[in-house]
Order: structure tokens, then sequence, then C-alpha cells
């Protein structure tokens, strides 16, 4: 083979001919699909909105989400108010839930939008907090339900990219049922949000009023991310659901 | 059995145990640490490439001879990646659940050693057919270490098999936990993919004196 394929006009021309081709595949791939992809992310924020309302398909100790053919219904029958507080002001808008967090988080805070969720489950009005931080490895969110009381009712953690079998447990059942039923309040109603600790000597979760709930074993940093995403955002929305009360 | 001739057939049969890409080749081992601490990934990331790499193999296959070989690991890359991000974005489209479980692995296979190493050893000298057996064959005997190591690691790691507990209840106490037995957390970590892939290739090669290199 002493031949064509070795000259370097032929493997300039291949090569441009083979990126031209390869580009215009993918590019016909990502546009075909990116309106089913993005559809596909609109419903699973819907989905993590309501299981942290406790509106999902729970069975046993697996995660289920409502159905994604029938979570558009469920969100609008159970999320019943969204609003946008920016720099104290108070607005209402229905597409609140489609707000970055993370790119929200970036910006200075009297610019800083934070969308709030409000829903009724089972003759409970929650107040449903969208929370965004770091792990390990790459980012973590989630959602955070809490009451007009400031307790917890029910949380959503998912993250980008944590550790299989360890840091990635922040979105199992035994994790993520802890924090339901703490309190964001300390004692002496201070705030203090719920911290992920070790050695609380409280492994069961039985208190509810420490601000602690138990860590999960090889995951140290992942679950002080989570500490520190609910412990700064909530803190954010605090005075709005204390005013709402009064 | 008039579907493959039997020397096409070993190239199915072959990577599966005598000339294993991991046990034996030593390909791949990257990915067989980082992703087998569960059992569930362990079997996804086999399927995922045996997609990638059968289909990788026919290409380079149908091109073996218009690839110019000054640039032909170049051509191979960028055939891998391309298969892998379609096959990414049709993951997240139609099986949206499944893409969330394999994240960033999906995105691993195009570094993984296998793939390159069929293309350049096998599919550059050969047609299209025998190829896609190669591919297939190679995955197969990929995941097949793949899902051992994961079975192994979840289960005396978590105690749990595809999520399900298996071994009782660590908090209750149920099961074996009763006994006072404990999970070892040592087994999630990648070290000990290692040593079970090491304990592999000592039974493989007990088994199989002829695999003794002197």
């Amino acid at each position: 083979m002493s031949n064509k394929t070795d000259s370097n006009v032929y493997t300039v021309i291949f090569a441009i001919i083979m990126v031209v081709v390869v580009g215009a595949m993918l590019a016909f791939a990502s546009s075909t699909l990116s309106g089913k992809i993005n559809e596909n992310k609109r419903l699973e924020k819907q989905q993590n909105i309501l299981y942290s309302m406790g509106i999902n398909e729970n069975e046993g100790t697996s995660v289920r989400f409502i159905s994604s053919d029938k979570v558009s219904n469920a969100f609008s029958k159970y999320v019943t108010k969204q609003i946008v507080i920016q720099n104290g002001k108070v607005t209402s808008d229905d597409q609140a839930y489609l707000i970055d967090i993370k790119a929200e988080k970036s910006k200075p805070n009297n610019e800083r939008r934070l969308p709030l969720f409000i829903g009724e489950n089972n003759g409970k009005t929650m107040y449903v907090v969208p929370v965004y931080g770091k792990g390990l490895w790459n980012d973590i969110w989630g959602y955070v339900a809490i009451n007009q009381d400031l307790i917890l009712e029910g949380v959503f953690f998912d993250h980008l990219g944590e550790t299989p079998g360890l840091g990635a447990n922040i979105k199992e059942r035994y994790f993520m049922d802890d924090f339901i039923g703490e309190h964001l309040m300390d004692k002496d109603g201070n705030y203090a949000g719920v911290n992920v600790v070790k050695n609380n000597a409280d492994p069961k979760n039985e208190d509810k009023t420490d601000n602690e709930v138990d860590a999960l074993a090889g995951a140290t940093i992942t679950g002080n991310g989570v500490a520190e995403m609910i412990i700064n955002d909530l803190r954010l929305y605090v005075d709005y659901i204390k005013s709402l009360k009064e | 059995m008039g579907l493959l001739s039997k020397k096409d057939a070993k190239l199915i049969t072959d990577p599966l145990a005598d000339n294993n890409p991991i046990t034996i080749q030593v390909l791949g081992i990257c990915s067989a640490l980082a992703i087998t601490a569960e059992l569930k990934a362990s079997i996804v990331m086999g399927i995922s490439v045996m997609a990638v790499l059968g289909i990788g193999n026919v290409v380079i296959s149908l091109m073996r001879n218009i690839i110019p070989s000054k640039i032909r690991i170049i051509v191979q890359l960028v055939v891998a990646a391309a298969l892998v991000i379609v096959v990414d974005q049709i993951l997240k489209a139609f099986s949206y659940e499944l893409s969330k479980t394999l994240s960033v692995f999906v995105g691993l296979i195009i570094t993984n050693c296998i793939i390159m190493g069929r293309f350049e050893a096998f599919a550059l000298g050969n047609g299209p057919w025998r190829s896609f057996l190669d591919g297939i064959g190679n995955a197969a005997g990929y995941a097949i270490i793949l899902v051992i190591v994961g079975f192994f690691r979840e289960l005396l790691g978590s105690g749990t098999l595809l999520g399900f507990r298996v071994l009782g209840d660590p908090i209750e106490k149920t099961g074996l936990y009763a006994l006072g037995y404990e999970n070892n957390g040592f087994m999630l970590l990648s070290p000990m993919a290692l040593i079970v892939v090491g304990v592999i290739i000592w039974v493989q090669r007990y088994k199989n004196r002829a695999l003794i290199e002197d």
C-alpha cells in the first residue's frame, strides 16, 4: 500500500471531509433530539419538586417518582402558586420552576432571583425551596419542602457525579428520609438549618430538634456539601416564610 | 448452527475466557475499577460498550482502505467519540431515567482502551462482519468481568444486589447482620476492584495452565 492514502494532500482532505461529515451528523442528532431532551428535563424538575412534597410512587426502600405521563397534571394540581423573591420584592411567576438556580447563585444578592413553590398535600401547606451546591466531584442540588413552622416535610437530592456507592447515596431513601421532621430553627428560635454530622449519637435520627442528621459513611465531603447548601440557601427564605405566618 | 462458521464463532467465544480483554490482554482496567461499585452500573456499562464497539468496529472496517495511516488513531477516536455522543443523546431522549443512572459513565466509554485497541488491532485488517463479531465478543468479555466484579463489590460492600438488600438490614440487624456480620466498606473503594480482578486472573490461570507466561 505505497499509495495515495499516504500523501499529505489526501490526509488533509480526508480529515476535512471527516470533520464536516461527523459534525453534520452530530448537529443533526442534537437538533432532532434536543426538544425531547429538554422536555424530559422539564418533567424531571416537576417530578423532583413533587417528590419533596411527598407526592411520589415510593415502594419499600426505592425512590420512585410520579410517572412522567401523570406529572404535568399533578404538578398543576398540587403546586398552587409559584413566586419569585428578588431583593425583597415578591412576584408571582408560574414558570419559576424553570429558573436556573446555579446561574442565580453567582449573581449578587440584590439581583438574585429566589424561586419558591407553594403547594398543598394532605391538607398541609408546603413551601418548596430549590437548593444548589457542590459535592466532592461536581454539582449537587435538590428541593426542600418545609411547612409554616419551618419544619422539613420532605427533601429530594440529586448529583452530577458523586462516587457510586458512597456520595451518590445522597439520593437514596435512607438518607433523604432522615430529613423529614427536622427543625430549621434551634431550641432558642435562631436559624440553624440542618447539618449532616458524624458521631451525633443519633443514628436512627429520633431526635428531630437537634438540627442534625446522620452522615453517610465514606461520603464526608458530599455530606458537608448537602449541609452547606441547605443551611445557606434556606436561610434566604426564612424571613419570608415567617412573615406569612404573622 | 449454520449461522456462524467455526472460525467466526471463535471470534465471539475467545474473548469470553482465554483471550479476555481485561484478564488476559489487560485492557479496559480503568473503567473496570471506576464503575463496578454497583452491579447495575456494571451491566449497563457492559451493554453500552457492546453497542459502541460493535458498531464502531463495523464503521472502521468499512473505512479501512481509505483511512490515511498517518492519522488513523485520530480517525478512530473521532468514530468512537461520535458514537458515544449519539448513544448518550438517544438515551437522554428516549430513556431519561437510565441516562441518569449512567451519568458520566457513557462519556467514559471514549477513554476505554478496549475500543481503540480493537479498532487498531482487528477492524483495520478485517471485513465488517468479522469485525462486528470481534467487537461484540470483546465487549461481552469485558462485560462478564465487570459483572463479576460488580457482583462481589456490591454484595460485600453494601450487602445489596441491584439495590435489593439480600443479606438483611444492617440497621435493623436482621438476616446475616443479626449474627454480627458487617458490610466491608472497603469493597466500595476502587483499589478493591483491582484485587477482585487479580483474584479472577489467579483463578483463571489456575484452571488453565496454558495461560501462564514464563
